[in-house]
């Protein structure tokens, strides 16, 4: 051969090489690409199998994930494998899981049946014309492979086309951990929500006892703390609340007066207006219902806030504090809004209940004294939801009792109260003491 | 960039023309794919690629041509590359696809 001849074959050669070098190197960097960035992870293992297959011209292939739980590989993506190639293959044993998981490197298939999985899959291996199988390993961890067939050229797989798959390879097993990685994050968060609502659950069946226990204490006034808790739900939906912070407002009324296991029984059940002495000691019941409550990790803000303050007024004229219209926490005035109704709704030892046309003269007259007069609108709302049929909620009905929500001229009373009533409170704007 | 073309021409002698567009990656290769599957399983027997307006074909691309080549060879239809320029024809060279397609200067 000439010596230019050699050149020029020399050229052609070096040539082929710089082109086949171009490519793989540019579908190494796509590869790259492709797993960071967050596309979907089906999308992702798919691109990657087309780049590998293409780069170096392999007629077919399948990337496999691992599960460790099911020892299983199962199919992501593939080309060319054809419909009869399993979905899901077996990882049986452990030494062979081990064998796997030494490293990222092609095993040549033909080589590779002394491996029970090779046995066990021959058949479908060999029908999609597989030749190489490269576990995928991040850290000593099998979290996958690929299986690749035989390449268009029809040439064995060279040590540098072997070098080029498994660069390749390990981007694939960083996807795939990813993932992995990202369902584990998923499971715990979706454990973690599981263990806050049994929590949750627990905190509330905790709380109705407590507020069963609250209402056997004071035989005259059963029933009084679950109701204070349903009229200040009503009265937090009927303000347009979240469903967190409405359950909050129930839990609130439920345990307003906790307090009150402190105070003698004697003074909770007297039949009769108790005295200055006895009403000093029962007023004191506020501040031990907070003492009690604010060491707890309530899953809603508030709690403890409105047992203290559930007897404050907007004119200040209330205790433990004395505190005026904006200085009493929100909570606080829908409590004391639902404690005061259910007072004036339920027979007393010294007093039976009041007639209707009664209870909400007295809640108008006291509107923007005692109550915010946004709230006494929530309250009256969801009662004349339930009266008009508007609400299928039965709550006033269970509580006041049918005859009282049947009571001629109910609804005239309410719809009239509900008119009389200003939008805002007139001591929002007064200065405080 | 001109439109990656998808429009698919047929002759009566069961012969499709699908044009890869200018760049051949994986949207416009996608689309090809299921063009030629599509006039495959309408009974084309010949499937031809037309890249005379092709500059560049990427490793997915690649892939796609061989899932092509391979579900016509799977029918024993048969499928030609037409008009590939010279660095085209040196890639699908390079990589054995001319082994298994007819390269149509």
């Amino acid at each position: 051969m000439k010596l230019q001849d050699m050149r020029s074959t020399n050229f052609s050669r070096f040539a082929a090489e710089r082109n086949k070098l171009v490519h793989t190197f540019g579908a190494l960097a796509e590869i790259g690409q492709e797993v960071s960035n967050k596309h979907n992870f089906q999308e992702t293992i798919r691109t990657s199998l087309h780049l590998v297959l293409g780069s170096l011209g392999i007629m077919r292939g399948g990337v496999v994930r691992y599960t460790r739980f099911e020892n299983e590989l199962n199919m992501v993506s593939a080309r060319g494998l054809g419909d009869d190639f399993p979905f899901g293959m077996s990882l049986c044993y452990e030494d062979e899981r081990q064998f796997l998981a030494n490293g990222l490197y092609p095993i040549e298939c033909d080589q590779a049946r002394v491996l029970p999985f090779f046995q066990v899959y021959d058949r479908s291996i060999g029908q999609a014309k597989i030749e190489l199988f490269v576990p995928l390993v991040v850290r000593d961890e099998l979290l996958g492979g690929i299986f690749l067939g035989e390449k268009a050229s029809g040439e064995q797989y060279t040590s540098y086309d072997k070098e080029i798959i498994c660069a390749m390879g390990r981007h694939i097993a960083v996807a795939i951990s990813q993932r992995n990685l990202m369902a584990e994050l998923e499971r715990r968060a979706d454990e973690n929500r599981r263990l806050y609502d049994d929590l949750k659950m627990t905190y509330k069946d905790t709380v109705k006892a407590f507020a069963a226990a609250i209402d056997r204490k004071d035989k005259y006034t059963e029933g009084h703390s679950v109701r204070v808790g349903k009229y200040s739900e009503i009265i937090a939906r009927e303000l347009g609340w979240g469903e967190e912070e409405i359950e909050g407002a129930a839990f609130a009324g439920y345990l307003h007066d906790i307090g009150k296991i402190t105070v003698e029984r004697k003074i909770i059940n007297a039949p009769y207006r108790i005295n200055a002495k006895e009403s000093s000691e029962l007023n004191k019941h506020p501040g031990a219902g907070f003492e009690i409550l604010q060491p707890i990790r309530h899953p809603y803000a508030g709690v403890p806030l409105a047992a203290k303050y559930h007897h404050e007024r907007l004119d200040g004229r209330g205790y433990p504090d004395g505190l005026y219209d904006r200085e009493i926490p929100y909570i606080a005035k829908v409590v004391n809004l639902a404690d005061a109704f259910d007072a004036m709704t339920s027979d007393r030892p010294y007093r039976r209940r009041r007639s209707a046309p009664e209870v909400f003269e007295d809640l108008q007259r006291n509107t923007g004294k005692q109550f915010a007069p946004e709230l006494v609108t929530a309250l009256l709302r969801g009662m004349m939801k339930e009266l008009s049929g508007e609400s299928k909620d039965k709550t006033f009905r269970k509580m006041l009792g049918r005859e009282y929500m049947e009571s001629e001229g109910l609804m005239p009373i309410v719809r009239t109260a509900l008119n009389g009533l200003a939008p805002t409170s007139p001591l929002t704007f007064v200065a405080y003491k | 960039m001109t439109e990656v073309s998808s429009q698919v021409l047929s002759d009566s002698q069961g012969t499709a023309t699908v044009f890869a567009g200018d760049y051949l990656n994986k949207l416009s290769g996608e689309r090809i794919e299921r063009e030629c599957r599509a006039k495959l399983n309408e009974g084309c027997r010949e499937i031809i690629v037309d890249f005379s307006g092709t500059e560049i074909v990427n490793s997915i691309g690649i892939s796609i041509l061989m899932g092509v080549i391979d579900a016509a060879s799977g029918i024993g239809a048969r499928v030609v590359f037409a008009e590939p320029n010279k660095m085209t024809t040196e890639l699908f060279d390079m990589l054995g696809l001319t082994r298994h397609v007819e390269i149509r200067a």
